[in-house]
C-alpha cells in the first residue's frame, strides 16, 4: 500500500509538469487550431534565459518573472514575424514551420550555452514536504504552481474583456471580427501566453531533469498526451490529463513487469491513440450543444 | 445628408465578378432595404461595406472612405452587422454573446444598463440569459443576433435576411422591433430581404438589384405600387 501512494504522490508532482506543458498546448490549440510541436523547444529556450538572468547575478524569483515577460513578448513576436504570414497557408506548411522552430531553437540553445547538462535551482528546496518522504517541497511547489495557474487562466477566461474576445476569436473569427474584435491580435496574444506558461513548465521542471537543449523532447509527448486525454480544447481537461498520465505512468511502470522507466515514453504513445480511437474529444473536451 | 455613399462598388469572389458597379446612398436616420432575388448580390453588397469580400470602387460612411480598412476597424466607426446565418457564438451564453457586441465599448456601466434595455426589447432573452446561445430557437438566436449588434450602439446597422428561417409571427414581432429601434434609438438601418412585401412596409428607401446591378431605386411606396417591379423582380 506504502508503495502504492508513493507512486501516485509521484505520479502527481511529475503530473504536474505534464500539465502545465498541456496548459501551453492548450493555449496555442485553441488560438490557431494546430499542435504547435515546438512548445517543448520554446520552454526549454525560455529555461536557458532564466539560467543566464541567474548567471548575472539576478535572484530566483526577479529571473523567473523577467523571463516570463522575456516570453510572452518572444511568443508574440515569433507569431508576427513567423505564423501571421501563414494565416492562410495548409496544415502541412504550419507543421514545416513548427519542426523549423524547433530544430532553429534547439540548436541555437546549443550553440550558445552548449549541451552539457546544468543544475537549475528550486525555488521550493528539496526537502521533504511536510516531514514526508514521499513528495519533495519542490513537488509540492509544482503542484501548487499548476492550481493556481488554472485558477488564473479561468479568472482570465470567464471574467475578462480580453478572455472572453479571445474565446470569442478562437470559436468564430468572422463573427469575433463583426463585433470589432482584432482576432489577428488575439491570436498573438494566445502565442505570447502559451509561451509565458511554457516558460513556467520548464523552469519547474529543470530542477528535476536538468538543464539541457533535448530536455523538453519526452516531456512533450507527455504533455500532448495529457492535453488529447483532457480534451484539446479545455485548459480544465490538460491540468487534469497532465496529473492522470502522469499517475498512470508511474502505476504501470511499478506494477507490470517489464515495462519500468524504459518503456514509459511508449505509454504516452499508446495513451494518445487509445484516447483517439475511444473517445476523440476527451475527458473534458467541448461538447457543442445545438438544436437544428 | 447621406450618411453612406457607394460609388462603382465593384466585388469578387475569386474570378467571379459579383457586383458590377453598385451606387446609391442612405440618408441618416431612415431604413433602407435592398431587395432582389438569390445571387442578385445582396449579401455581396453588405459584405463589401465591411470589408469581408474583395471589392473596388468607393464606399464613404460620414466623410470617412472605408476602402483599406479590416472589417474590425469598420465595426467601430458604428457600423453594425448581424451576417446571414446570424453568426452566433453557440458555446457562449446569451449574456456573454451581448457582452461581445459591446466589446469594443469602454463605458463599462452603460452596458449593463445597455444589456439591461436588450431584455426589455426581447425579453425571451432575459429568461435565458445563462443558457448557452446555441440551444435558442432559431427566432431567439435572431433576436440575439440584432441585440448583439445594437450592443455596439451603431449609428448604422445591416441586416441581412433577419427573416430567413423563421415562423411567420416572430417574423412581424421582430420587424416590429426594428422599427422602434429605428425611431427610439435613431439607428439607421439597411435591410436585405427576400420577403420584400415585408421589408417594404418597415423601409422607407428601396434599391431593387438584378445581378450585381440596381435596377430601380426609389421610395418603398414607389416601388410597392410599380405593377412591373413587383411582378418581374419580387415575386408578388
Amino acid at each position: 500500500m506504502e508503495l502504492f501512494t508513493n507512486q501516485v504522490l509521484a505520479g502527481i508532482a511529475t503530473g504536474a509538469i505534464y500539465a502545465c506543458m498541456a496548459l501551453a498546448v492548450v493555449m496555442i490549440y485553441q488560438a490557431i487550431d494546430h499542435l504547435n510541436f515546438a512548445q517543448g523547444e520554446m520552454a526549454m529556450f525560455s529555461t536557458f534565459i532564466a539560467y543566464q538572468l541567474m548567471q548575472w547575478g539576478l535572484s530566483f524569483w526577479p529571473a523567473f518573472i523577467l523571463t516570463l515577460v522575456i516570453s510572452f513578448i518572444g511568443g508574440i513576436v515569433l507569431e508576427r514575424v513567423l505564423f501571421k504570414p501563414l494565416t492562410n497557408a495548409p496544415v502541412l506548411v504550419h507543421v514545416a514551420g513548427f519542426i523549423a522552430l524547433f530544430a532553429i531553437l534547439n540548436s541555437v540553445a546549443g550553440l550558445t550555452w552548449d549541451f552539457t547538462i546544468k543544475q537549475f535551482p528550486s525555488p521550493f528546496g528539496s526537502s521533504g514536504f511536510l516531514g514526508s518522504q514521499l513528495i519533495s517541497t519542490h513537488q509540492a511547489g509544482m503542484v501548487g504552481v499548476t492550481l493556481v495557474l488554472l485558477a488564473l487562466l479561468y479568472i482570465f477566461f470567464r471574467f475578462t474583456r480580453v478572455g472572453l474576445a479571445m474565446r470569442a476569436a478562437a470559436s468564430l473569427p468572422e463573427s469575433a471580427r463583426l463585433v470589432g474584435i482584432n482576432t489577428s491580435w488575439m491570436i498573438a496574444l494566445g502565442w505570447g501566453m502559451a509561451s509565458a506558461i511554457g516558460a513556467i513548465a520548464g523552469m519547474l521542471i529543470a530542477p528535476v531533469v536538468f538543464l539541457e537543449p533535448n530536455m523538453m523532447g519526452g516531456i512533450l509527448l507527455y504533455g500532448f498526451a495529457a492535453a488529447v486525454l483532457g480534451g484539446l480544447t479545455s485548459p480544465l481537461g490538460a491540468v487534469v490529463g497532465g496529473f492522470l498520465v502522469g499517475i498512470f505512468e508511474n502505476l504501470v511502470g511499478t506494477y507490470i513487469p517489464g515495462i519500468g522507466n524504459e518503456l514509459k515514453l511508449p505509454i504516452a504513445l499508446a495513451l494518445i491513440i487509445v484516447v483517439l480511437v475511444i473517445k476523440p474529444s476527451g475527458l473534458f473536451g467541448r461538447k457543442i450543444v445545438q438544436r437544428v | 445628408m447621406s450618411m453612406l455613399k457607394i460609388n462603382d462598388l465593384r466585388a469578387y469572389y475569386g474570378q467571379v465578378q459579383a457586383l458590377h458597379g453598385l451606387e446609391f446612398a442612405l440618408t441618416e436616420g431612415t431604413v433602407t432595404t435592398l431587395l432582389g432575388a438569390n445571387g442578385a448580390g445582396k449579401t455581396t453588397t453588405l459584405r463589401a461595406i465591411c470589408n469581408m469580400i474583395r471589392s473596388t470602387g468607393n464606399i464613404e460612411f460620414e466623410g470617412k472612405k472605408l476602402g483599406g480598412m479590416s472589417t474590425e476597424s469598420i465595426v467601430r466607426l458604428g457600423i453594425a452587422h448581424v451576417p446571414q446565418g446570424r453568426g452566433t457564438f453557440t458555446n457562449m451564453t446569451v449574456e456573454e454573446n451581448l457582452q461581445l457586441g459591446a466589446i469594443t465599448r469602454p463605458d463599462k456601466k452603460q452596458i449593463a444598463s445597455d444589456i439591461e434595455r436588450m431584455y426589455d426589447h426581447f425579453p425571451r432573452l432575459k429568461q435565458r440569459y445563462t443558457q448557452q446561445a446555441g440551444t435558442l430557437s432559431g427566432g431567439e438566436q435572431q433576436m440575439l443576433a440584432v441585440a448583439r449588434a445594437l450592443m455596439l450602439r451603431p449609428r448604422l446597422m445591416l441586416l441581412d435576411e433577419p427573416s430567413f428561417g423563421l415562423a411567420p409571427l416572430i417574423v412581424r414581432d421582430l420587424f416590429g422591433i426594428l422599427g422602434k429601434i429605428n425611431r427610439e434609438d435613431k439607428v439607421t438601418i439597411l435591410v436585405v430581404e427576400q420577403n420584400a412585401q415585408l421589408a417594404l412596409e418597415l423601409a422607407q428607401q428601396a434599391h431593387v438589384i438584378e445581378t450585381g446591378r440596381i435596377v430601380m431605386s426609389g421610395t418603398a411606396a414607389e416601388i410597392k405600387n410599380n405593377e412591373d417591379i413587383r411582378k418581374s423582380y419580387l415575386g408578388y
